[in-house]
């Protein structure tokens, strides 16, 4: 399965220059034109990317995070769920990298092959960034009034997260 | 929001980091972030060119329309404020597939490019409701290869790394359809409440 996203790159690319040369299209031209809005873009989103960052990491760093585990943990062990897994689901919708972090913590301290390990690797897989992503996405066109789109996107994060702990066994 | 969301942790984070003690990380934290964010955009710079200027080839073979034409009538489905054969379509399907086979770097600038041509529709500091359910696509993405999870599980010696995903693509078709579900209730919701 790895094999397929390392071909389908190449594959993508091939096809588009291919079939420029075969509709008559002056295929290093219009690249470079095109390849310059990449850089007009990036500049104009790096406020964004700037703000998000450092906020995150802020909040992330204050240890706000671990010490409200702590607090939840009780409950967690009443329902099940390993608490170990709990600072991954509450940073995912913050930082990628930062859950990335904290997910091979879990993996090398928990097993890879075990319950937590496999809860873990799903939490990683099936949620998104979404604070990070509404900031930036956002951000970069100057919306100011987001209206619902927090609450529909934590939600859907949160959902989630249930079904992987109701699904893996 | 996008204000309050900001200031909310920045605020919260620097108080909080007084009570605990961790001042000095957080003070270290605001400039080193500083740096984190310039990676970021460095490595998303020569992506985003890239792709950027292959879409404009697309663009300009006809390529680009052919693809928009067939994926059309789903989209539509989901997207019905957005006016036939509009450009802004043929990036949110780019984003969302390459999301679907775990090409996360390379859905960010079509990403980008779709919220761009999203506001041209608009035209004003609202989020438009394209805009917020093409967020909710991408929050809850449909994962067909989550690629940095299987090399991960790779690197710690899982005896199968690929186990976890008949899982992982249930859990993601499942969630976006809540995804999308919740945010055609919160738009009607809306609309009842404003009239």
């Amino acid at each position: 399965m790895i094999n397929i996203s390392v071909i389908i790159l190449p594959i993508i690319v091939l096809f588009i220059v291919v079939y420029g040369i075969i509709k008559k299209v002056n295929v290093y031209d219009v690249f470079i034109d095109g390849s310059k809005e990449g850089l007009v873009m990036v500049t104009s989103i790096f406020g964004s990317i700037l703000a998000m960052v450092v906020s995150v990491n802020v909040f992330l760093k204050s240890g706000i995070v671990d010490d409200g585990v702590v607090f939840i943990k009780p409950f967690l062990n009443y329902l099940n769920i390993p608490s170990e897994v709990l600072p991954l689901a509450i940073v995912r919708p913050l930082s990628g990298t930062s859950a990335l972090a904290i997910l091979s913590d879990i993996l090398k301290n928990s097993g890879v092959d075990t319950y937590i390990g496999k809860v873990a690797c799903l939490i990683q897989s099936s949620t998104e960034t979404t604070i990070y992503v509404i900031g930036l996405y956002f951000g970069s066109v100057g919306i100011k009034k987001i209206k619902y789109a927090l609450l529909v996107g934590l939600l859907t994060d949160l959902f989630g997260f249930i079904l992987v702990i109701l699904l893996v066994k | 929001m996008v204000n309050y969301i900001w200031a909310f942790f920045l605020i919260i984070g620097i108080i909080y980091s007084f009570i605990s003690g961790s001042v000095q990380i957080v003070g270290d934290t605001l400039l080193t972030s500083c740096n984190t964010a310039l990676e970021l955009v460095l490595k998303l710079l020569p992506v985003m060119c890239l792709w950027l200027g292959l879409m404009n080839i697309a663009k300009e073979s006809g390529l680009l329309n052919k693809i928009t034409k067939i994926i059309e009538p789903g989209l539509r489905l989901i997207f019905p404020e957005i006016p036939p054969s509009d450009d802004s379509l043929s990036f949110i399907a780019s984003n969302i597939v390459m999301n679907m086979v775990g090409l996360g770097n390379a859905a960010t600038p079509f990403g980008l490019k779709a919220m761009k041509e999203l506001k041209r529709l608009s035209k004003n500091d609202t989020a438009s409701r394209s805009m917020i359910t093409f967020l909710v696509i991408n929050t809850a993405s449909v994962t067909l290869i989550p690629t940095t999870v299987i090399s991960l599980r790779l690197m710690y010696g899982s005896s199968n790394p690929t186990e976890i995903l008949g899982i992982s693509i249930i859990v993601t078709i499942i969630s976006c359809f809540f995804g999308l579900l919740l945010d055609r209730l919160c738009y009607i919701m809306g609309k009842i409440f404003n009239d």
